[in-house]
């Protein structure tokens, strides 16, 4: 029995977040197209982050839903996100320092295959090896296969970030902000991943380095001050005139 | 950066070595090797039961202090259900040593996964003060539970003179036979520890150490990962207790005390949290001053709690957790 998949993978239905008094985000509605590359952009504190944080499960809206594959995930447990198919990196760099390159991969695949095992050896599990060193290949860290997480470069930590949210082979990938701190070097390769990545899920990213993102993405959501302020394909937000006034003309990073 | 991460220095040349590795791979054995001379190192021998007791009982301490960074005050609640369970089945049911020690460690173990259900969604202070708490309710309930428990003059009768194993007679009251039927015993529950630590879920303790909020994101239920580490805990804490009711062959009411649970935070820290062995040095460290010192002074207690205070100062890794430091610079 084949099940008709429906463009939207993901979708908020009037979410608003708010924080003490304060209200981050007001009454997002907006939907994510499968297999697309969307970018999340605006200003600093603009809620970015805050957003990202409902799409993936970090936070709980105050009002509102989020639906992944037509399924309300509002208030779903963080850790079943990673199950759902919805995988994350962090704005700031979140890995575990002191494991190896490779364990970092490796723990984070074993997620989906075992928690609780704890007579057999973990040497066994030669498939999650295999996945691990597979992923280093894909984000380039075959040469940092053993080093410490913590000892590696920033540029290689965030790599390494994606290939640990690669490891629950997720349908949806979220990035917040994956080239912060990066050299234009650095910033450059990692949109090649990104892109190369993107080829084969859906990718929802945060990112305020706004003419990086132009180019790659399918789609672009503007968020300013809590509020969605336009949303629509990269030359449509462009040409849009209230986007060139609160953003565009502030100094270009 | 949290309190567990400072345990943790990162690997030097010398962790890479293959023979380090070898060494920590075979790292039960050389306990059981180190063990069995033991007795003879030491300037009293009878403090040797007394370290290994305590010792596992601050290795399962250190199964949650030193791996997950959770800081307990309500030990003593696993440890003394231990003991008194143990001491239950054979002074009221007159059961075999055997059966005890079993009934005592699963006493713990549940006890510890009661406690758990309730305190692994707090944190920090709160983790603490929770543990505490339930740890008092505990005391209390076997306090008044004097048909039971003996109350506040201890649960006594708990009389072995002889093990029987397989039809072998072992002597109990010989010091040194008792001293190694126990360290068989804590050197199979290290085994135990060491295959946890080596199995999958040992790669997860290590995750959530590292950083608790990508190993949610990962797809790790956090609170359920501190509910098996906390009862598990409570199995080698227990074992720990009953060990120490067939050694003593009295529970005193005083085990389950909430010094007992500083003990195990005390001898964890003089040794070194999050590592295999330095439960075990903090407290042969801390029984042994607390033997020798008390010999000359009453005050002993001031000295041991000098030496505590200059080890949490000077040596923030506890005095295992420095050698190996300075092991592999
Ligand atoms: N946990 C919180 N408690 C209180 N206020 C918060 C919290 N998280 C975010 N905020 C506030 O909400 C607003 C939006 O923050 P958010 O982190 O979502 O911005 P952002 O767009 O990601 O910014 P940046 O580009 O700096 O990452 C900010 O004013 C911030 O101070
Ligand atoms: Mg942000």
């Amino acid at each position: 029995m084949s099940v008709p998949v429906s463009d939207v993978i993901l979708r908020t239905d009037s979410v608003t977040k708010q924080f003490g008094g304060f209200t981050a985000l007001k009454n997002i509605s907006t939907s994510f197209q499968r297999g697309a590359i969307t970018s999340i952009i605006g200003p600093n504190g603009a809620g970015k982050s805050t957003y990202f944080n409902l799409l993936s499960g970090a936070l709980k809206p105050t009002n509102g839903k989020v639906f992944f594959n037509d399924r309300d995930v509002t208030g779903v447990a963080q850790h079943r996100f990673a199950k759902l198919g919805i995988a994350k990196s962090f704005q700031i760099t979140s890995v575990f320092p002191l494991l190896t390159t490779h364990e970092n991969i490796r723990v984070s695949a074993q997620a989906l295959v075992t928690c609780f095992d704890m007579f057999s050896p973990r040497a066994n599990m030669k498939d999650l090896d295999e996945t691990a060193d597979e992923l280093l290949k894909t984000v380039g860290l075959c040469d940092r296969r053993d080093r410490l997480a913590g000892e590696l470069a920033h540029g290689e930590q965030r790599a390494l970030e994606i290939a640990m949210a690669l490891a629950s082979r997720p349908s949806l990938l979220l990035l917040d902000e994956p080239t912060a701190g990066m050299s234009p070097e650095e910033t450059k390769s990692m949109m090649d991943l990104i892109v190369a990545l993107g080829k084969e899920r859906t990718i929802i990213l945060v990112e305020h380095k706004m003419k990086f993102v132009l180019g790659i993405s399918d789609r672009l959501l503007v968020l300013h001050h809590g509020e969605l302020l336009a949303e629509g394909t990269p030359d449509e937000i462009r040409r849009n005139e209230v986007v060139k006034r609160v953003y565009l003309g502030q100094r270009e990073h | 950066m949290t309190l567990s991460t400072l345990a943790h220095a990162p690997a030097t040349a010398l962790q890479r070595h293959p023979l380090y590795a070898k060494l920590k791979s075979h790292r039960v054995l050389l306990a059981a090797l180190f063990l069995v001379v033991f007795p003879f190192l030491l300037p009293l021998k009878a403090v040797a039961v007394n370290i290994l007791i305590y010792g596992l009982y601050a290795v399962g301490f250190n199964l949650l202090f030193g791996y997950l960074g959770l800081l307990s005050f309500g030990h003593s609640a696993l440890f003394g259900t231990g003991a008194y369970l143990c001491g239950i089945a054979i002074a009221h049911f007159g059961l075999p040593w055997w059966a005890a020690l079993i009934i005592g460690t699963i006493s713990g173990t549940l006890m510890a996964a009661l406690m758990g259900v309730i305190v692994v969604r707090t944190r920090g202070i709160y983790f603490a003060m929770v543990t505490m708490a339930l740890s008092q309710c505990v005391y209390y309930v076997f306090y008044q539970a004097t048909s039971w428990t003996g109350g506040e003059n201890g649960l006594r009768g708990i009389n072995i003179s002889t093990l029987n194993l397989f039809g072998l007679k072992i002597n109990f009251l010989d010091p040194l036979t008792r001293y190694y039927v126990v360290a068989a015993l804590v050197v199979g529950a290290l085994w135990f520890l060491s295959r946890i630590l080596a199995s999958p879920f040992g790669a997860v303790l290590e995750a959530v150490r590292e950083n608790e909020s990508r190993a949610r994101a990962s797809g790790y239920n956090i609170d359920r990962v501190r509910l098996v580490a906390f009862t598990l805990s409570g199995a080698f804490c227990g074992l720990a207790g009953a060990l120490q009711a067939i050694h003593l062959a009295i529970v005193p009411i005083e085990t389950l005390h909430y010094d007992t649970s500083g003990l195990a935070v005390m001898m964890c820290l003089l040794g070194g949290m999050g590592t295999f062995f330095g439960p075990f040095v903090g407290a042969g460290l801390f029984l042994l001053l607390e033997n020798i010192v008390s010999i000359w002074t009453v005050h002993w207690q001031l000295f041991v709690g000098a030496v505590f205070m200059g080890c949490v100062l000077f040596l923030p890794q506890g005095v295992w957790g420095t050698i190996l430091k300075r092991l592999e610079r």
